[in-house]
């Protein structure tokens, strides 16, 4: 078992209901799971959770057996530039980076930069002419593709992908999709997928329905 | 319509409480550094106007006797034929512990007396036994002395001086009917005889006693007067970034009340108008800033002043109109001019337009080429306006196009170090941190002008201060060579003086000299005794080789800078001393603080051709610890008056006491100019605040904690406060140079020669960095403390 979501429980500040309220899910190593559910029912926040970005209010979550309650601070940095990789809905990319900048980050900051590794990734992904641009000069579908090429650059073990597909079109998402998964089944990373796409989820090994802050 | 436009235009400062803060605090503290400097400008000044007046005839014109001794009958044949006059006796006595100077007055036509306003009727001054006024000090070193008349504690004198009625001092000085001079007063009645016809034995002469020190501190006024400008400019940096960010943040605002009707003219004439409420408010708060600022200052300035004058400045301020007015309108004035753009923009504004992608920064790449080339234009405009226009507008012109050239250059020299630091940078944070540092260039530029300028101010006027009393101080050693200068009323009393002191001391040189014209304009020609300690210790700045054996045998001239300046008389240059007699320049001599031509010839020489000079003025050579005691017995001998006798040891003990003064406050400016511009940092970077974290979250989510990036903020402050340091350093020292050499050679006729402290720039670059420091701290404090929601609702889609 690669991810332990055990009994999660989330409230933000201000808020009456507990976003989560005792969520369990497990996942193995390489396999691929699609998060579904409608929107506000917590599908992010339990993302944001099993990336170390956020800590619970009651649960555990354990990644590879090392309990993320035990970790301070620069332990939940180490989780995010180590084990996991994150890709967000937008606004993934670090702004005043150009793409081959962007493109290497993740995997400089987390000390495993492999340069072939990355010049291949920028191949598959078409990235190539656009080397030397900087985000804000890219369009959605480039730039989730850049911050797929960054997550998978970290080789990461697991992928946390929040809607990645969301503000694209569907022949463009279908496209930065199939890329994603070839990339995961390749490196045998396991996937965990916020999706609203029926069809989407349906691509992936697994699926699951998050409805008022628990599983179903 | 417009009751409904001003509610929209107030609501934004009501969600913007920090933004409205900033443009208040920023004006205010322009106009409260500005005015605390004119404030104490013109304390120094009227201190020092009331203590001339007081003590009368240090100013202002004044009758003398040409062969010493004042006879009564000349007083009373002037005041026949009309000439207004006031007699003074004046002499030195014991006072209890001490000799003091005691000068009496003619209570009745002196024009200051004090104890006006005193519960003092004029006959308890007048009748025995009479009053004695001085300052507390000096009433407590005369101690409670029973056969005196009573003491009146005044601050209005300097101290050692004691003022009484004229017929008190006859009395104490038991010199009954004598004068030592007569004041002229300022108003004189039409058609007055001629001072020849009713007392050919008096002589007029205008005491310029203190002019030469008058000089020295009008240096040191136009030293604080470019420094308050210097400030004001950096504070209107603030104003003009938070005006410029509000204008913009309102420029949707703007636009819907133009289309729902309101007329363009309408809208600025209300935009205008609330800068000008906004502009009032902040002069009002700035001015009792400059209070404060003064205020504290002026103990130090009034330490300065009175070293100088020995005249007192009082500690207290007083509130002048004129100085109400000139701050608010440096503050009206400084908000239109910093808010300019943004109305000419407003008035010119589209109703129909996308929303600028243009940001208020200047963040465009025109913005940036604009500065590139408009940056060196400038500076080269100051350099033609000092070639073209000359003279002391020219400097200024040239200072004020090299500082607003070198602020425009700063922006793309910052961007080009950055871009040399990122294809050197080897860590993948180095490189993050250089690139964002770029990125974030446009939105911190105007702060880091500001920076730029204050820190290229306090060097450039820190090198010239410093310069100065090191050049001053040197200067004094070499020229005032001779432990003691000693000057007689009369020709008769130089020669018994003269006579007295041969045996006493190991030299006595004479020094007379002749008013003249030469090169076309009022001088003084010296003939001075060819003596090792000319040889030794004149300050030449230029000389003949054997200069001092050609003047020895008559057969060069030296003469002071300022002569030589004006008239081109360089060594080897002739110069016409008198009809039929003509020399070359041997040398030139620097000649601080005095503003006229001099030369000097051998003292043979100059007697061959004026036999009548007087015989008045001696430099005299004495082991230094005796030099006090016999300037003691010198005026005990021959009953002079206290400015007769220079000490050179005091006077040089004095003139570094005015320095050290004069650095207090430089240093305290410097620090307020500095911290100004540290607020302009941390205003900007507050500003930037919200458009800071879609640069900071993905970082933090790729694996980076709060800690390390709330570092990285401090260092990314740090980093550009110390660049811009060390583009400033060359600025400030091309500023010192520039008031070295143009300014102070157009406006007081000498060059100072450039000293470098190197010290004083790694103080002031390490204060530079902590300015930067400081002003990150806050916003690096914040991102540290921020919840990961925050940062997460970044990636957020309603974002
Ligand atoms: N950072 C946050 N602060 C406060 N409330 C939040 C925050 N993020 C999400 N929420 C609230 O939590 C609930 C779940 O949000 P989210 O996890 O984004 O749902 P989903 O991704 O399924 O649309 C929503 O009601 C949302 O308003
Ligand atoms: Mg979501």
């Amino acid at each position: 078992m690669l991810l332990d979501i055990d009994r999660v429980v989330k409230r933000y500040p201000g808020a009456e209901r507990a976003v989560l309220d005792g969520v369990s899910l497990t996942l193995d190593a390489g396999e691929t799971l699609a998060l579904t559910g409608e929107s506000g029912s917590g599908k992010s926040t339990l993302l944001h959770l099993a990336g170390a970005l956020d800590t619970v209010d009651g649960g555990e979550i354990r990644l590879d057996g090392t309990a993320y309650s035990a970790l301070d601070d620069a332990g939940r940095a180490a989780i995010r530039r180590g084990p996991v990789a994150l890709v967000f809905q937008q606004f993934n990319l670090v702004p005043s980076l150009t793409v081959g900048q962007n493109l290497a980050f993740h995997a400089r900051l987390g000390g495993r930069h492999d340069p072939e590794w990355v010049t291949q990734l920028a191949q598959r992904l078409g990235l190539d002419a656009l080397l030397a641009r900087y985000p804000e000069t890219l369009s959605g579908g480039q730039q989730q593709r850049v911050a797929i090429g960054r997550a998978m650059a970290l080789r990461p073990r697991l992928l946390l992908a929040d809607e990645p597909t969301g503000n694209l079109d569907e022949a463009t998402g279908d496209a930065v999709l199939t890329l994603m998964l070839d990339l995961v089944a390749e490196t045998g990373a396991a996937l965990l997928l916020v999706t609203h796409s029926e069809r989407i989820a349906a691509r992936l090994g697994r699926r699951v329905h998050l409805t008022s802050g628990a599983l179903r | 319509m417009i009751a409904a436009a001003v509610t929209a235009l107030l609501s934004h400062w009501r969600r913007q409480p920090g933004q409205l803060a900033t443009l208040i605090l920023g004006l205010a503290l322009a106009t409260g550094l500005w005015s605390a400097v004119q404030a104490i400008n013109a304390e120094a000044r009227a201190s020092y106007a009331r203590a001339a007046a007081q003590l009368g005839g240090d100013a202002g014109p004044v009758l003398k006797a040409r062969d010493g001794t004042l006879r009564l009958a000349d007083y009373v044949a002037l005041r026949r034929a009309g000439w207004q006059v006031s007699p003074v006796l004046e002499g030195r006595m014991r006072l209890g512990r001490e000799t003091l100077r005691l000068v009496g007055v003619d209570g009745m036509s002196w024009p200051s007396m004090p104890g006006q306003g005193m519960t003092l009727a004029p006959a308890d001054v007048l009748l025995p036994p009479g009053r004695l006024f001085a300052n507390p000090e000096t009433v407590a070193r005369i101690g409670a002395e029973a056969d005196l008349p009573p003491r009146i504690e005044t601050t209005g004198l300097p101290d050692g001086v004691v003022l009484t009625d004229i017929g008190t001092a006859e009395r104490l000085l038991n010199r009954p009917g004598a004068l030592s001079r007569l004041l002229v007063l300022p108003d004189q009645p039409e058609g007055l005889p001629p001072l020849a016809e009713v007392a050919p034995a008096l002589e007029l002469t205008d005491r310029g006693r203190q002019s030469d020190a008058a000089r020295l501190t009008d240096s040191f006024h136009l030293n604080l007067t470019a420094f308050g400008l210097l400030s004001f400019a950096v504070g209107l940096f603030i104003v003009h970034g938070t005006a410029g960010l509000a204008f913009e943040q309102r420029r949707a605002m703007f636009r819907t009340l133009r289309a729902l009707g309101l007329p363009a003219r309408t809208l600025t004439l209300l935009i205008l108008t609330e800068l000008l409420v906004l502009a009032l408010l902040a002069g009002l708060l700035g001015l009792v800033l400059g209070y404060l600022v003064a205020a504290a200052l002026l103990p130090d300035v009034a330490a300065t002043l009175r070293g100088l004058y020995g005249a007192p400045v009082d500690g207290g301020l007083t509130l002048r109109p004129a100085w109400i007015a000139s701050g608010l309108g440096m503050a009206v004035g400084g908000a239109l001019l910093a808010g300019a753009q943004g109305v000419l923009r407003v008035a010119r504004m589209p109703i129909l337009s996308a929303p600028g992608l243009l940001a208020w920064s200047g963040a465009s790449a025109r913005a940036r080429r604009l500065m590139a080339l408009g940056g060196p234009a400038l500076i080269l405009g100051g350099l033609g306006a000092l070639w073209l226009v000359g003279g002391l507008a020219g400097g200024f012109l040239l200072l004020g196009g090299l500082l607003l050239g070198a602020a425009l250059l700063l922006p793309p020299l910052l961007g080009a170090l950055l871009a040399l630091g990122q294809t050197r940078a080897r860590s993948v944070i180095a490189e993050w941190l250089l690139a964002d540092l770029r990125a974030q260039l446009p939105g911190l530029s105007l702060a880091l002008m500001a920076l730029l300028l204050a820190l290229a101010t306090n060097i450039g006027v820190g090198t010239m201060v410093a310069s100065f009393r090191l050049t001053f101080t040197g200067w004094l050693d070499q020229r005032l060579a001779s432990e003691l200068y000693v000057t007689t009323a009369t020709d008769t009393e130089g020669a018994q003086l003269a006579a007295w002191l041969a045996p006493r001391a190991d030299a006595v040189l004479p020094i007379r000299h002749a008013e003249t014209d030469l090169a076309g304009a009022p001088a003084r020609l010296y003939g001075i005794a060819d003596h090792a300690t000319y040889r030794d210790n004149w300050p030449l700045i230029d000389a003949d080789a054997e200069v001092w054996d050609r003047v020895a045998r008559g057969q060069g001239v030296l003469v002071n800078e300022q002569l030589a300046r004006r008239a081109g008389l360089w060594p080897g240059a002739m110069l016409d001393l008198a009809p039929g007699w003509r020399l070359p320049v041997a040398g030139v001599y620097s000649d601080y603080g005095n503003p006229l031509g001099q030369a000097i010839v051998d003292l043979p020489a100059l007697l061959r051709h004026n036999p009548d000079v007087p015989n008045r003025r001696f430099g005299i050579r004495i082991a230094p610890d005796r030099a006090a005691a016999l300037a003691e017995a010198i005026r005990r001998q021959f009953d002079l008056p206290d400015d007769a006798i220079i000490e050179q040891s005091r006077l040089k003990a004095q003139s570094l006491a005015i320095f050290e003064n004069t650095f207090v406050v430089t240093a305290a400016l410097n620090v307020l100019t500095l911290g100004v511009a540290g607020f302009a940092i941390l205003t900007s970077l507050l500003t930037l605040w919200t458009m800071r974290l879609p640069h900071v979250a993905p970082v933090w989510a790729l694996g980076m904690t709060r800690r390390a990036l709330a570092r990285i903020e401090v260092l990314r402050s740090v980093v550009l406060a110390g660049l811009t340091a060390l583009l400033a350093l060359p600025l400030g020292l091309i500023l010192a140079k520039v008031l070295l050499d143009v300014i102070n050679v157009e406006a007081f006729g000498w060059r100072l020669p450039m000293f470098l402290f190197p010290l004083d720039w790694l103080r002031l670059f390490a204060l530079a960095l902590l300015a930067g420091a400081l002003a990150a701290a806050l916003p690096a404090r914040r991102l540290r403390h921020l919840p990961p929601a925050a940062l997460l609702r970044v990636f957020a889609h309603e974002r």
